[in-house]
């Protein structure tokens, strides 16, 4: 049974439930909605929760854990002559797993029979052609001990998904029955709702929770792995960064610095060009800017947010670093040799963060009470005097939490540097010169050809990694500070 | 005999701080305030009176142009303090609120220190030419203001940390200490306590030896208690003004009376 026919075959039990559930609290207050605890609608409700809810749990459940069962009962299948030279444990099980897909495909496409696939023990080339014919992907000679694995692979799925069905429709079935059994007038089915609307948001926060740990916890066991390869003292202290992708990277000089050094380069020029400009945009809109200005102007400030990076990426490409080389070129002061430099990401960078800042900056300052500004106008202070030193003072620890957000974003960005910067990884103080970012040396250590086992390739997920750890410090104090600011006045 | 009222007049129009012209104050289309004409004493107390929304606090603010912070506000008519007329084009309404300060409903220091809140003033207006005298300024304020031995010893802890009462009295003292001639004050006691509300009363009381001081408050007790004259709005008129004594005793007016009895508002 496919997974969609399973989930619609659940909801039709709760729906089924929720009728019943309804109508037997109705019949169980002689019709008369007065003499029931709570609103009909409750009674059908919790019937429908208490059937839905704990199958699909099982469900999810189900589908997280089985591939890692099956995973590991086949990988001990496996014997270790079947692991050639050069290749991996992991290799020989990606070969399973598309084997034991094609023989799953070409049996639901009616090119072999189900008997054949479970038993087929000789004669592997007639099985690869035949494999091939279904139009399946099969990279190379089934051998016999892959064959042997992709058959108990394939039953063990298909077997895992038929008690999982089971299990699945039983778990809905016996919960429907437990709410209808339960329901009766005196029944407070409104307050058990409620409880399950608990657990129903408490699992979609949880899902967002896990989800972090997961990127987390995938990006800590490739940086392991990489670091296995290659000396963390290296990676981190190293001040030249270039990669060799010929030799599975054995000559290869994997420093950190150059990057960390472009990436805060060009972050801090973002954040020279967006603070300045964010903050005064912000307090024009809220201190002196008339209704009608604020009406049209925050929303259009508001536009620049919504432009995508790659667009911003173009301007800076296409516009800026022309426009700057121009000046600063060889036909200007001449420290300027290309179109691409710190500069050119820099201040386009700063032009995106500007709403960011403003935007933010703006909520802050709106949060500081009239009485503030009152207390100072009565006092003959004009609009900037109470601006300075009155409401910045009490929206500080606000607007430094907006600018480090917008630090971390800055960060974080990559089609801007990519565009706009260059690619060359280079420690030098010149803002007219090419680098990189950490970011924009992910994507190109990823791009094309990926060995995963080099570490070449898996330098990227430590690049990641420390990017990660570094962005996620600034939240945390962006957060703190923000936090500790919405104490003041609340 | 002829000449008495003439003289009465004129007097009066020389001893009146402030001198209110038919007044008109509009919220966009709505009229506020109607036609208001008042005389207010100098070195006296006058409290205004009247039920929620009859226009005493509109009519307060206009006094320090505060309604200029707002933009559908419009303000017609005369108000002349020491005789100039607050609303001509020559009058910077900036320095004016240094010369007429505001105490508000609620007591709003600002997120400094004590010392920084009181300083405020003096600092913007440039009125201190050293520390030392500055020190003069915020020490001898808050000693008018009654906070000086409450606070000496914990001028660097921040206004917002202090009482209700305190930092109402901390407003005080941020307003004289630009030495304002006339000190306008908008329900200044109705988030306080009664202990508090007493002692920010008694105070008022001492300020008026040095400031006009223009009340506006909900409690008739409070204007009985502090104020030498009163002025009864209602619905956006000045219906009766007079000695605080004769608005409670003897008013002359039917709304006055049925407001004071408690029969509304």
């Amino acid at each position: 049974m496919s997974l969609f026919w399973l989930v619609v075959i659940v909801l039709a039990i709760a729906l089924v439930g929720y009728i019943a559930g309804r109508a037997r609290a109705l019949a169980s207050a002689g019709g008369d909605m007065r003499d029931l605890h709570s609103l009909p609608v409750y009674y059908g409700a919790n019937v429908a929760m208490k059937a839905a809810v704990p199958a699909f749990l099982i469900l999810v459940l189900w589908l997280l854990v089985q591939p890692f069962v099956v995973h590991s009962n086949i990988s001990g299948m496996i014997p270790e002559s079947a692991v050639g030279d050069g290749s991996s444990l992991g290799l020989v099980m990606a070969e399973v797993r598309r084997t034991a897909e094609g023989l799953e495909n070409a049996v639901a496409s009616g090119q072999m029979t189900d008997d054949f696939a479970r038993n087929a023990r000789t004669d592997f080339n007639d099985i690869t052609t035949r494999l091939k014919d279904a139009g399946q992907i099969v990279t190379s000679q089934i051998t016999q001990p892959i064959m042997r694995a992709a058959q108990a692979y394939r039953i063990m799925v298909s077997n895992g998904n038929f008690y999982m069905s089971i299990v699945v429709l039983l778990a809905a079935i016996a919960g429907a029955l437990w709410g209808v059994r339960e329901t009766s007038a005196e029944f407070r089915a409104r307050n058990t709702v409620e409880r399950g609307i608990q657990v129903i948001l408490f699992s979609a926060a949880l899902i967002a929770v896990l989800t972090t740990l997961g990127i987390v916890l995938s990006l800590v066991f490739n940086t392991v792995e990489f670091f296995r390869l290659y000396p963390a003292m290296d990676f981190f202290f190293g001040l030249t960064w270039s990669p060799s992708f010929s030799g599975r990277g054995g000559s290869s000089e994997l420093g950190i610095l150059p990057l960390l050094w472009g990436t805060f380069y060009i972050s801090f020029v973002a954040l020279a060009v967006a603070v300045p400009v964010g903050l005064f945009a912000a307090v024009y809109l809220s201190e002196y800017a008339s209704p009608r200005v604020r009406a049209v102007a925050k929303p259009m400030l508001e536009i620049l947010a919504g432009i995508p990076t790659i667009v911003y990426g173009l301007f800076a490409l296409l516009t800026v670093g022309p426009m700057l080389l121009s000046v600063f070129g060889d036909n200007g002061l001449g420290i300027m040799k290309a179109g691409t430099a710190v500069m050119t990401a820099g201040l386009v960078m700063g032009i995106m963060l500007i709403p960011f800042v403003s935007s933010l900056s703006d909520d802050i300052i709106n949060a500081v009470p009239q009485a503030m500004r009152d207390g100072s106008y009565g006092l003959g202070a004009t609009k900037s005097e109470t601006v300075k030193q009155v409401i910045l003072p009490a929206a500080l620890p606000g607007i430094v939490g907006a600018i480090l957000l917008a630090a971390s974003r800055a960060i974080g960005e990559t089609m801007i540097v990519v565009l706009g910067a260059g690619a060359a990884a280079r420690l030098s103080l010149n803002p007219f010169e090419a680098m990189t970012t950490v970011t924009a040396k992910i994507v190109s250590q990823l791009t094309g050809d990926a060995d995963f086992a080099s570490p070449v390739a898996l330098v990227a997920f430590a690049l990641g990694m420390t990017l990660f750890v570094v962005t996620l410090g600034l939240n945390i104090v962006a957060l703190y500070i923000v936090r500790k600011y919405r104490e003041q006045y609340d | 005999m002829n000449e008495m009222p003439n003289l009465e007049q004129a007097s009066a129009m020389t001893s009146s701080k402030i001198s209110a012209k038919k007044v008109q104050v509009y919220y966009g289309d709505k009229q506020a305030i109607i036609d208001v004409d008042i005389e207010i004493q100098p070195r006296s107390v006058t409290a205004f009176i009247g039920p929620s929304g009859c226009g005493k606090s509109t009519f307060l603010r206009t006094i320090n142009r505060m309604n200029d912070t707002i933009d559908i506000c419009r303000v017609e008519g005369s108000i002349k303090i020491d005789g100039e007329d607050i609303y001509d084009a020559k009058v910077d309404p900036v320095q004016l609120r240094a010369k007429v300060g505001m105490v508000f409903q609620k007591p709003n220091p600002f997120p400094k220190s004590i010392y920084d809140n009181v300083a405020y003033g003096p600092r913007i207006h440039g009125m201190a030419r050293n520390k030392s005298q500055l020190d003069d300024i915020v020490a001898s304020s808050l000693q008018k203001a009654g906070l000086w031995e409450e606070v000496k010893n914990r001028l660097d802890e921040p206004g917002t940390g202090m009482s209700g009462g305190q930092q109402q009295r901390l407003c005080i003292a941020r307003a004289i200490a630009v030495s304002p001639e006339v000190i306008l004050m908008d329900e200044p006691c109705s988030a306080l306590d009664p202990i508090a509300t007493a002692k920010v009363e008694e105070l008022i009381d001492e300020l008026r030896e040095n400031y006009t001081i223009v009340i506006v408050t909900h409690s008739m007790q409070q204007a009985a208690r502090v104020s030498q004259r009163t002025a009864f709005f209602h619905l956006g008129v000045l219906v009766e003004e007079g000695s605080t004594q004769d608005i409670f005793t003897n008013p002359k007016d039917k709304r006055t009376q049925d407001y004071i009895t408690g029969r509304f508002g």
